[in-house]
């Protein structure tokens, strides 16, 4: 449990980090690094491929990516877009909004117990695929599906781009 | 948690830690003496006989070198491009099973750091990681041709990672596991996996290459392009560990190679010797480093024979030729794992 407690407060402690870097570079770093704390929780939970697949797609691809994109781009303070007071107040609004909405559903969580978990093998590899292939068939499937729009959506719009050039 | 188990598994790091290091460092001596092989000439033989000493005399200059930080760089990350290179490169080889159990004094000690039932895509997760120390050190440098070459390691490494993980799909159809141990046990005497996965496996090889950031793929660090790549402003040590951790990652993924297609520590008529267990887990151990040292020869044989690619031939490689082949591998994997199961 204590270490549960540690990892937890590096999570929160990196994640506060990425908001409140000025550093682009050092934003995404941070990210990375929370992202990390995210897999040694799944290890904590015993979800073994979870966690070795947030490793690779988040911190080894994702993040790589964002990375790449930021080194591209001049993030100098000049070049920093300056926002109006009007977009600052709506900011504000919608940030108290998500707030009402987190508090408002974690009134209505219960803790789990922890000790009587239903099924503490679900996490390996084997059972998470018979689990996904047998009971959650379809909506695996859609996601498949949902995902595969999403690519073929990018494609077309990189293709769109290079026509008008 | 015994005493017993701690002790075992330190000495069992400490001791491939060790290994990992002076195999890379006589890499090094390697490379340059299968150069000159190639070339028709000798390689470096001042130092010690055949040269043996040369790796401690670049050792000793690399340390010894003034280490100069730009005034421009980013000091943290810039110190922490090497670092993570070198860490990431290290680590890799925890999963690696070296060898069958010893048992020494009533105690079976498996010659593995850590039997996860993960562990293959430990491996690549790691090797994942590793692009962030080239990435950090060329953005770091605050130059223009070391971000070039950050920039082209990761899209490389991007590409080639889709591959490489389509390859391991096939061959995780054919094992049914993911734990390295077990991948080595199935491939006992010559049952090795080369043979159902040949197309998987050159595929794999591929990969490798691209992700080592070796000859034919070393873009990242192309000096008739980029002066140094992302390794341009680097001096003294930090240096050395960059190219260190590129022969400790050539190291790991021969190792890798060898335990997926090639048997690991397995080798032909190995239970009809009539050997001690014992005995047999270490001439393994010897076998399987064989495997891995014909591999690492190959990587330095490639090097000195093919000629670098454009960084438009890389993407087209990769994309266009290594992932649709993959994917046929796949289904025909798939067709002819369904065939062999219905018909016979």
């Amino acid at each position: 449990m204590s270490v549960f407690y540690f990892v937890a407060f590096l999570s929160i402690f990196f994640a506060l980090m990425t908001i409140f870097t000025k550093n682009a570079v050092h934003s995404v770093l941070y990210l990375v690094i929370t992202f990390f704390t995210f897999t040694i929780h799944y290890i904590l939970l015993n979800a073994q491929f979870l966690a070795v697949v947030n490793f690779i797609v988040y911190m080894g691809a994702i993040m790589v990516l964002f990375l790449f994109v930021l080194m591209l781009l001049n993030l100098n303070k000049d070049t920093e877009p300056l926002k109006s007071n009007l977009i600052k107040i709506i900011g504000v609004i919608a940030g108290l909004c998500l707030v009402v909405t987190i508090a408002g559903s974690l009134k209505l969580l219960e803790t789990s117990n922890p000790v009587v978990l239903k099924d503490p093998g679900i996490g390996l590899v084997s059972n998470l695929g018979k689990v996904l292939f047998s009971e959650f068939l379809l909506p695996f499937e859609i996601s498949s599906i949902l995902l595969l729009t999403a690519m073929v959506g990018a494609v077309l719009l990189a293709k769109n781009e290079t026509k008008k050039i | 948690m015994e005493l017993a188990f701690i002790i075992e598994k330190f000495a069992l790091v400490i001791l491939i830690f060790v290994v990992t290091l002076v195999i890379a460092m006589y890499s090094t001596l390697a490379e340059r003496k299968v150069a000159g092989f190639m070339q028709d000439r000798y390689g470096p033989d001042r130092a010690g006989p055949f040269g043996m000493l040369q790796p401690l005399c670049d050792g000793g200059k690399f340390f010894f070198k003034e280490e100069i930080i730009p005034a421009g760089a980013h000091k943290a990350l810039f110190i922490l491009g090497p670092t993570i290179a070198i860490i990431t490169a290290c680590i890799s080889s925890a999963v690696i099973p070296w060898g069958r159990d010893l048992t020494i004094a009533g105690r079976v000690v498996p010659l593995q750091v850590a039997d996860i039932n993960v562990g293959i895509l430990y491996v690549f997760g790691v090797v994942a990681l590793g692009v962030y120390g080239i990435m950090l050190g060329g953005w770091a440098s605050n130059n223009k041709f070391s971000l070039m070459g950050a920039v082209r390691a990761a899209s490389q490494s991007i590409s080639y990672e889709i591959a490489m993980g389509l390859s391991i799909i096939a061959m995780l159809m054919v094992t049914q596991t993911l734990s390295l141990r077990e991948i080595v046990e199935q491939q006992a005497g010559f049952n090795w996996n080369i043979w159902v996965q040949p197309l998987g496996f050159l595929i794999f090889c591929t990969c490798a290459f691209a992700e080592c950031n070796r000859v034919p793929f070393d873009l990242p660090e192309c000096e008739t392009e980029l002066i140094g790549g992302y390794h341009t402003e680097y001096s003294s040590m930090k240096l050395g560990l960059y190219m260190f951790s590129e022969y400790i990652n050539m190291f790991v993924s021969s190792a890798v190679m060898v335990t997926l297609y090639f048997g690991g520590y397995n080798f032909p008529f190995i239970d009809s010797l009539g050997l001690s267990p014992n005995l047999l887990a270490i001439l393994g151990m010897v076998i399987f480093f064989l495997k891995i040292f014909a591999f690492i020869f190959f990587f330095m044989w490639i090097r000195w024979t093919l000629p670098r690619f454009r960084y438009d031939q890389l993407m087209n490689l990769g994309w266009k030729m290594l992932i649709p082949l993959s994917i046929a591998n796949i289904v025909l994997t798939g067709v002819i794992t369904i065939v062999k199961d219905t018909f016979f």
